[in-house]
């Protein structure tokens, strides 16, 4: 056990969250399928075993922790992605094929 | 008599799993925790579905007509088979972890015997049984190792509830004449031959948990010979058959 953190807040008594990504089957990749609270990182994997993959769901499980995630501000949406909104060139449908290509 | 033999040892096998089944579904929706709630019905579901094929196929072996629901739910304390250690109140949650890890780790061991039994039937339930009993093993161990090894209070908490359950776990190993016929017999392990892998297990586990394991060798008995329950076990079976009881062959 490591001691209190001084610069932590201080500690509700909860379990710390973590997000959970399960693959549905082989050849898949993870997704996010929701969150649990758990004591440790293998409780988690065992937590997210009982909550989330009860009907078969998933062949694999990834966990966590919730703040060990860093994330796009909601705010800065317009300067991170409306400037795609008019680059269609970006796109593989805005290119002609040759008539001579059949497939691609 | 082989048939009475198997009968009587698939009845301790599936009131083993209908009692805890039954004792851990009293969790549902007061667990501590939302997580340890949803897994402790897991379990619980998991039991009720071993008893389904357990007493199912005791029922064949009878051959009086009853089904597996007849055997659960139209049977009283005496004709019950399950260890005493099952039908124990849940006192805390402390105490049901511990519990629930001293029987996986028999449990486990027991069903993985089992998978080899002579008997194809017995052989197929546990082979599909086994699995789940390996993940509830490595959860309750999991958790008594935190517990015990946790703050002084939850460490106090799961000693007092191993000292109070050690005297229970003895009946597990204790061995019949139904046991000596199904052993000769290839179709069942005699339970005896089980304990040194279940100390082993119980040893390392308990010692991860920084638990002092009692050195008191007294057992309890009676609850797989059906010759002496404890008063809990006819409490229980108020609540579990009540809507039997109530309301004879009731259809939903």
């Amino acid at each position: 056990m490591s001691g209190p953190d001084a610069t932590a807040p201080a500690r509700t008594g909860e379990w710390p969250l973590f997000e959970v990504f399960i693959r549905g089957q082989h050849g898949l990749s993870h997704r996010h399928v929701g969150s649990l609270h758990a004591p440790d990182a293998e409780m988690a994997v065992k937590n997210a075993r009982d909550v989330y993959t009860r009907r078969n769901e998933g062949v694999s499980i990834w966990v966590v922790e919730a703040e060990a995630i860093h994330a796009s501000a909601p705010g800065d949406k317009e300067a991170l992605y409306d400037p795609a909104n008019d680059k269609v060139y970006r796109h593989p449908t805005f290119f002609k094929m040759p008539d001579e290509v059949d497939n691609m | 008599m082989a048939q009475a033999d198997l009968f009587q040892a698939l009845l301790r096998l599936g009131d083993n799993t209908l009692v805890l089944g039954h004792r851990i579904s009293e969790w549902c929706g007061k667990a501590p925790a939302l997580e340890e709630d949803i897994a402790l019905a897991n379990t619980a579901l998991d039991l009720i579905g071993q008893t389904q094929m357990w007493l199912g196929y005791a029922a064949q072996v009878e051959g009086a007509g009853r089904s597996a629901d007849d055997l659960a739910m139209r049977r009283d304390v005496w004709d019950f088979r399950n260890l005493l250690m099952l039908e124990r109140p849940n006192i805390d949650f402390g105490h049901t972890m511990m519990r629930q890890f001293l029987f996986d780790a028999y449990h486990r061991a027991a069903l993985d015997a089992l998978a080899r039994s002579a008997d194809p039937r017995v052989a197929e339930i546990a082979a599909k049984a086994v699995k789940e009993a390996t993940y509830h093993l490595e959860r309750s161990a999991e958790t008594v190792i935190a517990l015990g090894d946790g703050t002084p209070l939850s460490h106090d908490k799961m000693q007092t509830a191993l000292d109070l359950l050690w005297p229970y776990t003895g009946e597990m190993f204790e061995s019949d004449a139904v046991d000596a016929a199904l052993a000769a017999q290839g179709v069942m392990p005699d339970p005896a031959t089980l304990r040194a892998d279940w100390l082993a297990q119980v040893q390392t586990t308990l010692g991860a948990a920084t638990l002092t394991l009692p050195d008191d060798p007294f057992a309890h008995s009676g609850g797989r010979s059906g010759a002496r329950h404890t008063e809990h076990l006819g409490h229980m079976l108020t609540q579990m058959q009540w809507l039997q009881r109530a309301y004879p062959d009731a259809q939903w």
